[in-house]
């Protein structure tokens, strides 16, 4: 057929086409990074990512672009072992970072003692961000099963911080109950019970919460319950840090299969390096992440993060991720059975 | 989607016999369950973008547009667009050719195809070349190894984009050219011209218009899709976001004004496609509905 | 020549990626699918996408064709640009569409709060699902019975009301059986785009397992949890499903065609 007409004005659309965007990757000369993070460390990397790209033009007189990505931490990870070209994994979970190494080989197996404190610079926990004046009472896991009381936590099959909620959760009807497991459960099955939206991710029960103004707690990461309150105004919400409850270590690891291929080792390995480092754990600190050395943050910043008991994922009551996620969390594990539909 | 730009000529109103039409009063409520029913399913929420776009007043909403990664959106998204439609094109042209103008078995079966990405679920289109180009796919290892990329890279933008856009301008052209039947372009053929002179002189003003609006309406998807893209971009900010998944990004951002300064302009784009759409109706309705078949 | 074409393409771009669907998931076997779609967290899902989009569907069809009808019949200021924005949907992008209906139907949002003193519900319920897919279904019904609608002759009218039909028996007795094949494909088609959704309900839906989840927010879970073949499994059920109702629009079309002698 002579589609001489068409064929020209479509090869004429598509050099249009090549051009713009060649004109687009133009802008991202020298060396880029990309680190493929988990969803509420979009305000801590825009502004570690500043301070490393000047520290990195400072040392090499490199101009380096670092590029992030953003979302539900699982999603994350499925996107690297389906190909996306990440440099570094900053990722919520252990969990999320052993999928890659299983399903792809790309990051050696023996990633958590590259850098110190298991590879995880900062650590978080789990607090609750309620109403003003905290009108329903709420100060520990067990009042969030009272009557009446709506809480508001995303979906831990997709979102990384859900899952620490629910161990959280899950730690502390263990003390209660002595570790009888029905008993846990009932308490686990009681508690989502009284949640009326399950998000996808982190983000999006925060926007519940605070835009829709649904539910009376939020179970959050700690730097995300702070951020809420900036963002919305402190006057709107409360913070409460029960006495117990979970230390989450999101963890952080360099893809050694892409970064060999591209050649971006040493920069890759600089970045989370430099997490280690005063500025970085001064950053983190700024954002209300738990930085992994104190002591090298100003104490004024530090003292935001009050102390509480913190129990771990390596506690036997869990006995680590590679044990704790299937068990909760993989298909027919505890989530799926206590969560029943209400009828 | 059937949607055939003839109207019927304007005094018919005049000219309608009481006995095939209403009572004053039903007309009355009719047009007004009309109007309450799409004002209030399909104007409010358009209204009520422009409203959160514009609520901390025009310096914040055109401050959202300065943003480098709202740039990289857009400029990406119109490329996108600049692929997906074209191709599109000609293939909807070709397809609803192929089905209007000749008899062969199975034609149902292959308009069923056509149909298909448009009840295929976004999600599914975005799936399918993640599972196709994955780098544990047999294909995807091996246009690695030659360069190539495709998933979470513009490639795989384009790609979903043009599965998800892909029944558009055929759906459009194909009850058309059904209607239009084969006559003119027998006669054509029958008075000497080819194939090609055929279709650019007799068949193309003949579905000209129809042809427009598909392609609008392909345009407008093209832009605008979200679910398919989602999962295919990485999310790679100022790289591979597509202006629905900026607006995503800064709404979960807690950035509502610029989240909808961006979401404004793609709602913007669907009302110039419809301004357009009239226009062409008013000024070649007359014309429409001479050539219409009818 | 033109037959090639239009079949090496849609060949590229559409049966070759849904066949790397089908095959990845016919590895599972009969037993394996069969499995996964009685799972009851999928049969819910399923149940949730396949009865809010039916009820959707329906009132799109009774707001659908009322609309068509004023569209067609009547002439009222402003007319034109009802006409116009029955697209609407189809060119504003879902999330856009999916954040702005939240927002409005959200206790706190413009319509969500005189909803909320009556005790109705609305977002992150099945009502806020079914009301995102009414807004995504609403053109569907519209531009399929508005052009068999312009083409029905006048004088078929006059006759039955010439014969004693009052306006009321003309329009069930006479119009409405010739406007059944147009109103079902267009039932049909927006149910089949409904079922799809995706963009626009994951904001305004609860995304409760057994609830308000739907089969596509279940196919991005499985997705999550590195489960492929469960997800796509899932997909293979629906990529079934669609593609017998389009099937069976397009027969219901090619059947009307040969009827009525005019296209739906």
């Amino acid at each position: 057929m002579k589609h001489s007409r068409f064929s020209l004005s479509l090869a004429a659309a598509l050099f249009a086409a090549t051009v713009s965007f060649q004109s687009l990757s133009a802008a991202h000369a020298d060396t880029t990074l990309l680190n493929v993070s988990y969803d509420p460390t979009r305000e801590l990397y825009k502004d570690y990512n500043a301070a490393f790209a000047a520290k990195w033009k400072a040392d090499t007189g490199e101009t380096l672009t670092i590029q992030t990505s953003h979302g539900g931490s699982g999603a994350q990870a499925r996107s690297v072992i389906d190909g996306l070209d990440a440099d570094v994994v900053t990722l919520a979970l252990e969990s999320d970072i052993s999928a890659i190494v299983k399903a792809t080989k790309k990051i050696n197996p023996d990633w958590r003692t590259k850098y110190p404190h298991n590879s995880a610079p900062y650590t978080s926990t789990i607090v609750f961000l309620v109403r003003k004046g905290n009108p329903k009472g709420i100060k520990d896991w067990g009042d969030l099963v009272k009557d009446g009381v709506e809480v508001i936590t995303p979906n831990p099959k997709t979102s990384g911080g859900a899952r620490w909620n629910y161990l959280a959760a899950w730690a502390w009807a263990y003390g209660q109950y002595g570790g009888d497991e029905a008993k846990i459960k009932d308490y686990i099955g009681n508690l989502f019970q009284h949640v009326p939206v399950l998000d996808s991710g982190a983000r999006g029960s925060t926007t519940t919460f605070a835009q829709r103004e649904l539910g009376d707690v939020l179970l959050a990461w700690e730097n995300e319950a702070y951020l809420a309150s900036d963002e919305f105004g402190a006057d709107k919400f409360d913070i409460i840090v029960p006495p117990q409850s979970i230390l989450a270590e999101p963890p952080v690891a360099v893809v050694d299969g892409n970064v060999d291929a591209k050649g971006t080792r040493k920069v890759a390995e600089a970045y989370l390096q430099y997490l280690y480092s005063a500025e970085g754990q001064t950053i983190a600190a700024k954002h209300f992440y738990r930085p992994a050395e104190p002591k090298l943050v100003p104490a004024d910043i530090l003292k935001k993060l009050p102390e509480l008991k913190l129990v771990t994922i390596d506690d036997p009551i869990f006995g680590g991720w590679a044990k704790a996620q299937p068990y909760h969390f993989g298909d027919g594990g505890t989530f799926d059975q206590i969560y029943k539909p209400k009828k | 989607m059937r949607h055939e730009l003839p109207q019927p000529p304007e005094p018919a109103t005049k000219a309608w016999h009481p006995a095939t039409t209403e009572s004053r009063t039903a007309r009355f409520v009719l047009i007004g369950v009309a109007l309450a029913f799409l004002g209030l399913f399909l104007l409010l929420p358009l209204i009520s973008v422009f409203f959160e776009a514009f609520r901390k007043g025009p310096a914040a909403y055109f401050a959202a547009f300065a943003d480098a990664d709202a740039l990289s959106a857009i400029r990406l998204t119109l490329l996108v667009a600049v692929i997906a439609v074209p191709l599109n094109l000609v293939f909807g042209v070709v397809a609803a050719w192929t089905i209007a103008k000749f008899e062969f078995k199975g034609k149902a079966f292959l308009t069923t195809l056509i149909d298909l990405p448009f009840s295929v679920s976004p999600v599914i289109s975005g799936l399918v070349y993640v599972l196709l180009f994955s780098s544990h796919s047999a294909l995807g290892p091996w246009l690695k190894s030659h360069g190539i990329e495709i998933l979470f890279a513009v490639p795989g933008i384009v790609l979903a984009t043009v599965f998800v856009t892909f029944p558009f301008v055929a759906r459009e052209l194909i009850p058309l050219m059904q209607e239009q039947g084969t006559t003119d372009e027998e006669a054509a053929l029958s008075l000497g011209a080819n194939g090609w002179q055929t279709f650019w002189h007799v068949t193309l003003p003949n579905i000209k218009w129809g042809l427009l609006y598909g392609v609008l309406l392909c345009n407008a998807r093209a832009m605008g899709e979200f679910g398919a893209v989602s999962v295919v971009s990485g999310h790679i900010r100022g790289l591979t976001n597509t202006m629905p998944l900026q607006v995503e990004i800064l709404y979960n951002e807690f950035n509502t004004v610029a989240a909808f300064a961006v979401a404004s302009l793609l709602a913007l784009l669907a009302l110039v496609t419809l301004v357009l759409k009239t226009l062409l109706e008013l000024r070649y309705g007359a014309e429409l509905a001479a050539n219409g078949g009818h | 020549m033109t037959l090639g074409f239009t079949l090496a393409y849609l060949t590229l771009i559409v049966l070759i990626p849904l066949a790397g669907l089908v095959w990845r998931s016919a590895s599972l076997g009969w037993g394996g699918m069969w499995h996964v779609a009685t799972d009851p967290r999928t049969l819910n899902a399923l149940k949730i996408s396949f009865g809010t989009s039916f009820v959707a569907a329906l009132v799109n069809v009774v707001f659908g064709v009322i609309v068509a009808w004023v569209l067609v019949r009547y002439r009222f200021p402003g007319r034109r640009i009802i006409d116009a924005v029955v697209d609407l949907p189809f060119a504003l992008p879902t999330a856009v569409a999916g954040i702005a209906l939240t927002a409005l139907y959200s206790k706190n949002g413009w319509i969500g709060k005189w909803l909320d003193p009556l005790g109705i519900k609305v977002a992150f319920t099945p009502i806020g699902i079914t009301i995102a897919l009414i807004f995504i279904g609403l053109p569907f019904v519209v531009r399929t019975v508005q052009p068999v609608m312009e083409e029905i002759r006048k004088e078929v009218e006059e006759a039955a009301a010439t014969l004693g039909a009052t306006r009321f028996q003309t329009i069930t007795r006479v119009l409405l059986p010739g406007l059944t094949p147009a109103i079902l494909t267009g039932f049909a088609l927006a149910f089949a785009r409904a079922v799809g959704e995706y963009g626009s309900v994951i904001f305004i839906a609860g995304n409760l397992p057994y609830i308000s989840e739907i089969a596509p927010l279940l196919i991005v879970i499985r997705l999550e949890e590195f489960d492929y073949t469960g997800a796509t499994a899932i997909a293979a059920i629906m990529l079934i499903i669609s593609f017998t109702m389009l099937f069976v629009i397009n027969l219901i079309q090619a059947w009307s065609r040969r009827r009525y002698g005019y296209a739906t």
